[in-house]
Parts: structure tokens; sequence; C-alpha cells
């Protein structure tokens, strides 16, 4: 459950955004400079916004009216980057490794590096480094790591904008089956319409930092 | 006249004892001036590497200053360990680490720099905290720099003349080293000695900068695998 | 206060910093473009008056310029002595200031994005052209860094003038080495005022290289972002 309000004024204009999701996918759609991964790195820590509140499972993760700010590695947030971000002086195990689950995490959920490698048909990719393997399974690679952490909340900046049409295809797929999976909330930023259209089960369609909402559907509701 | 072995032995004590004290001063301050803001950063900045382009006997003037019998530092010493830095090793070992110092911070600071800053963004996503992330992301990845600041500042080191003749004078077997027995081998007409330490020394700095140049190459396209 | 060591230093940096201008900018284009096997083996020898110390580039300088060197010789058949006298100094200034005017040039020749030097090409420009119209004028910030520490260099240098140039009052003794000798005979007062003198021109140096360094920076991360 994830329940945020917050302003964030940015060099040309001032962000307003507001939105809850339970579970299912949120796209964020909009043009390059729309604001689209400042809402990312607010709910995920790192950045701050300038006034609202963010709340992630009930706790208050940010406040500007009670002074709130948790560290980003408090927050239980899942990031996948544009660019993966992957360790390149690490191989594809250490990569997924590198972020263990914190204390208090579900306990029923118990994941081994094997199971998330073998979710993610990367388990012959282990001792490779990421300039040795293609930009499908470091895309792979990038979403293993970011779920070994066992997040509550996982966020994807344009994961898939760098792919080519078939690899794009398939991963949209996976993501799709990964949510049913997980069962956690994902927030999914894209340029794309399509693709927003494809995996959102609420659509938020920014422009200037105004927010339309294209669809809504919780599926908890 | 006999060659003598020990202006060398000595310039390597002078230069090892100068890269240990550089490495674990530059590593942490450079890493600092590449993450944090504050206020005279510029002036701090210039501070640092000021050695870098004031002449050696200017150095020299300064450490006497600072480190001679009336020197704060020197006086301070003295009662710790009681013994003088001036005409010690000790004092050939300083200036070659003020000497070294901005190169090797330079090195350092530049190659922290240039660690991609996502990188470090997702590993705090990943529950990082800061020193994890400095320890286990930005030093590996900065670690080609530093080793090359590493083998920059240990040849300025073997190489110091000006502020070590300065603070540390010319006493054959205690801190002659071997810039400064060129020069006194030279004065004296004793060619010999100083060919060959020059031979040394001239083949050592060709490899230091052939070794550098392929390095920085071979870095390069390391670093480029990662990323997109 | 005699001020003579002042007026040989500036006469030995300046000269210096004009050689090294033209041998700098020269030798950086030659070994961008040059494509050959020897391109370590000729960048070494160019750098390697930046790592070599002092005395051995002044023990170098006065075999080859000496009685029985080569040059010294050469020199010697019309006349003229280098060593301990004011050339001297400007030789060795210019030979330990020359590897900073050639590196700094060099990366920033190096920086230049090829493809806009290819677009001249296709334009059907010629090759001086480009050079004085597009490499010179892109490659300037790295071209003034270069003179500037050049400069300070020239300067700066004790040992490699001590051995070549000796310190003889009013011929050839420098700003440094007039320190160095004032120290060590006592005169901390008169050695104090040609430091001052030298730190405020480090000073100037040391600001404008942060200049430098801070743009460098930029065009790399504005490079980057394409």
């Amino acid at each position: 459950m994830l329940k945020a309000f917050f302003q964030k004024k940015l060099p040309t204009f001032e962000l307003e955004i507001e939105f809850s999701l339970n579970n299912g996918i949120l796209a964020l759609v909009g043009p390059s400079g729309a604001g689209k991964t400042t809402i990312l790195q607010c709910v995920a820590g790192l950045q701050a916004p300038s006034s609202g509140e963010i709340n992630i499972n009930d706790k208050i993760v940010f406040s500007s009216e009670q002074g709130v700010n948790i560290p980003i590695r408090k927050r239980r947030i899942g990031y996948v980057f544009q660019d993966y971000a992957l360790f390149p002086h690490m191989t594809v195990e250490k990569n997924v490794m590198y972020g263990k689950p914190q204390k208090g995490s579900i306990p029923n959920k118990v994941l081994t590096v094997s199971n998330v490698l073998e979710m993610l048909k990367i388990e012959h990719l282990r001792n490779r480094y990421p300039n040795q393997i293609s930009g499908g399974e470091k895309q792979r690679v990038a979403l293993a790591r970011a779920l070994m952490t066992e997040p509550e909340l996982l966020l994807l900046d344009e994961p898939l904008s760098a792919l080519d049409q078939d690899t794009r295809s398939t991963l949209q797929q996976e993501l799709l089956k990964l949510q049913v999976q997980w069962q956690i909330p994902f927030i999914l930023v894209t340029h794309d319409l399509q693709e927003a259209e494809m995996l959102g089960d609420q659509i938020i369609k920014l422009d200037h930092g105004k927010q339309e909402e294209l669809r809504k559907f919780d599926k908890a509701q | 006249m006999e060659f003598s072995y020990v202006p060398i032995v000595l310039s390597l004590k002078v230069a090892f004892a100068a890269v240990i004290i550089v490495t674990c001063t530059s590593i942490p301050i450079a890493a600092l001036m590449a993450k944090r803001e504050f206020f005279g950063k510029d002036v701090v900045e210039s501070v640092i590497t000021l050695p870098l382009v004031l002449p050696p006997s200017v150095i020299g003037f300064m450490l006497l200053y600072v480190f001679g019998k009336n020197g704060p530092l020197g006086k301070l010493f003295e009662q710790w360990f009681h013994t003088r830095i001036v005409f010690t090793l000790a004092g050939a070992v300083i200036a070659a680490a003020v000497v070294a110092f901005p190169l090797m911070y330079q090195s350092v600071k530049v190659a922290i720099e240039n660690v991609d800053q996502n990188l470090e963004k997702a590993a705090r996503t990943l529950g990082a905290g800061e020193l994890k992330v400095f320890f286990t992301i930005t030093l590996p990845l900065a670690l080609n720099g530093i080793v090359a600041g590493l083998v920059l500042a240990f040849a300025r080191s073997l190489g110091e003349f000006g502020a070590t003749l300065m603070i540390a004078g010319n006493i054959p077997g205690k801190t002659q080293t071997m810039p400064i027995a060129i020069y006194f081998a030279n004065e004296a007409g004793d060619t010999g000695q100083a060919s060959v330490l020059v031979i040394i020394m001239t083949i050592f700095s060709f490899l230091v900068i052939y070794g550098l140049n392929r390095w920085g190459k071979g870095s390069r396209r390391d670093s480029r695998g990662g990323g997109a | 206060m005699d001020y003579a060591p002042l007026l040989i230093s500036l006469r030995a940096a300046i000269i210096a910093t004009i050689v090294t201008f033209f041998l700098g900018i020269a030798a950086a284009c030659f070994v961008s473009g040059y494509r050959g096997k020897f391109k370590g083996l000729i960048d070494g020898v160019l750098t390697l008056p930046l790592v070599l110390p002092p005395t051995v580039i002044g023990f170098l300088l006065l075999i080859l310029f000496g009685k029985n060197g080569p040059l010294g010789k050469l020199l010697m058949s019309i006349g003229k002595t280098v060593i301990f006298s004011w050339p001297a100094t400007v030789i060795a200034a210019s030979v330990v200031a020359f590897p900073l005017m050639y590196r700094t040039v060099r990366s920033a020749f190096e920086q230049i994005d090829q493809n806009i030097i290819n677009a001249a090409r296709t334009l059907g420009v010629s090759e001086w052209k480009i050079f004085w119209r597009i490499t010179i004028p892109l490659a300037w910030p790295g071209v003034a860094a270069g003179t500037v520490l050049a400069f300070a260099r020239a300067l700066g240098d004790f040992g490699a003038t001590l051995m070549i140039g000796g310190n003889i009052p009013g011929k050839t003794l420098t700003i440094p080495a007039a320190i160095f000798f004032a120290a060590e005979s006592g005169e901390m007062r008169k050695a104090l005022i040609w430091v001052m003198l030298i730190f405020i021109v480090s000073l100037i140096v040391m600001t404008l290289m942060n200049y430098w360094t801070d743009y460098q920076r930029k065009m790399i991360a504005a490079a980057g972002r394409k």
C-alpha cells in the first residue's frame, strides 16, 4: 500500500502529484522533462520533495509537516535504474547478492540467489560480468538485484526503453507475471503510452508537473 | 672512487615512507573534497594543491619555518620524540610527502568524481550505508586512478631535491638521497658515481611514464563495460 | 636588497615559456596525429623531464652542453659557451617546463570531438585551416592552462638550473636559488621576501589552473550526456 502526495520545485516548473496504490502497476507517462524520474527519486528517497507526505504500508517515510525523511536504505524499496546501474566490477551473482534482505522481512518468503536467478532465467549468467551480457540480460539482473532485497515497493525507471522490440515484448509479459507473483505495487515510468496502457493498472499522465488520471483500477478493490 | 649504494637505499626508504603517509592522508581528504560541499572549499583546494606549483626551495623554506628548531611543529616533535626533524631522514620524508601529496590527491579525487553516481545511488537503494557504498563501490571503481596516483607520488618522492636539501641537508649515509648524491658527486667531479645514479633514475622514470600510459589505456577500456 | 635574481628569473621564465609554447604545441600536434608503433616511446621521452629529478636533468644537460658534449662542442666552434652563463638558465627552465605544456595541450587536442574535425573535412577545408580555425580555438583553454603551468614551472626550477647555470650573483642566480642560499646563510628575512613574491605568483597560477580543471570537467560531463 502506497500513498503519496507531494510538491517538488524544479527549475522550470513545480511538480505536484497525488496518488495511492494498493497493488498492481502504476504507469507514469509523459514526455522527457515532465518530472517522471523526479517522482520516483522522491519516493525512493534519492531526492526530498519540497512538501507533502509519502506513506508506504502505513509507515510514513517522508513528511514535511512532521519533519520525517527516512533514509533510502531503510525504506524497503526496490529501484531499477534506467541504465541498470549494474556494478561493473562484480559478477552477476555478486550484484544480485549486494543488497541482502533486512531484518523484519516477510518470514515465509525465504529467497535465495538461485531462486531469484531462476525466476528471471539468468542462472547461467551467474559468473559473468555486466560487460559480458546483453541489454535484456542486464535488465533481468537489475530486476533480480532489486527483488533480492524483498522490497515492499518496486520502482522502475524506463526499464525497457533501451531494448529492441522483441526483448521488450518478452520483458513486458514477464513484468506483468512478476507483479502477480510478488503482490507488491510497482511504479513504472515510461514515455511510451502504448506500453503504459499494456502494463498499467493505473495510468497517470504528466505534463509540466500537472497530473491527469487516464485509468484507475486497483486490483485490491 | 668506489660506487656507493647507500643513496639508493635511503631514497627508497624515504619514498616508501612518504607514499604510505600520502596514501593514508590523501584518500580520505580527496573523498571529502569530491563528495561534500562546504564554505571555502575553493580556498582549501588551492592550499592543498599549492606545492604542485611552488618551487622546491620555497617549500623547503616553509618546512624549515614549521619544523625547524624554533618552529611550532619542530618544538612539538622534539618534546614528544626527543629528536629533531631538521637534518634527519624524517625531514626528507616530510619534504617528499609534501611535494608528492598534491599529485596523489588530484589523481584520487578525479578517480572518485568519475565513478558513476548512479552506481552509488543503486547501492543505497539496495540498503547500503555510506561507508559500505564507499568501500564496496566507490573505492574499487576508483582503484585505477588511485594506483596511478600512487606511482606518480612514488616517483615524485624519489626525485625530490630542493626541499629535501634544505630541510634534511646533505649528510652522506644519513640524509643523502639519490638526487642529492648526484648533485654533490658531480660537484666533486665524481662523474662515475653520478652517472650510475643518473642512469638508474632515468630508466626508472621512463618505466613509470610508460607504465602509466599503458595503465591509463587499459583502465579506460575496463570502465566502459558497465552501465549502458 | 638586490633585485638581480628577479630579472634573471623573469628573463629565463619568459623566454622558456615562449620556447615551450611553440615546441609544446608542435609536439602535441605531432604525437596526437602519429599512429606508428613508437608512439609510447616518443611520448615517454617527451614526458621524461616531468618525472626525472631536477639534478638528473641538470646532469644530462651538462653532458649535452659541456665542454666535451655534442652541442657544447658545436657552440664552442662558434665561440660560445652555455654552461654557467645566462642562456643556461633559459635552457634548464625550458626543459623542465616543456612536458607540462606538451601534456596539457595534447590532452586538450584529444578531447576535441573528432566528428567536428571530420565535418570540417567533408566541407573541403584544408588541414592547415582546420588546425588554426577549429583545433586551436577549441583547445584554447588547454593551451592557456599549459602556458601558465609552464611559466610557473620555469620560474620555480632550482636543481637543474643550479647544475648547469651555477649560482653566480647577477648572472645566473635565480629567485629559487637565491632563497636557498639566503636560507643557508641564515638571512631568513631576505629569503622571506623572495618566498612571498613566489608565493603570490603561485597562488595566481593555482587559481587559473583550478578554473581549467573545472572547465575540463564540465566539458567531459557535457560529452557524456550526449
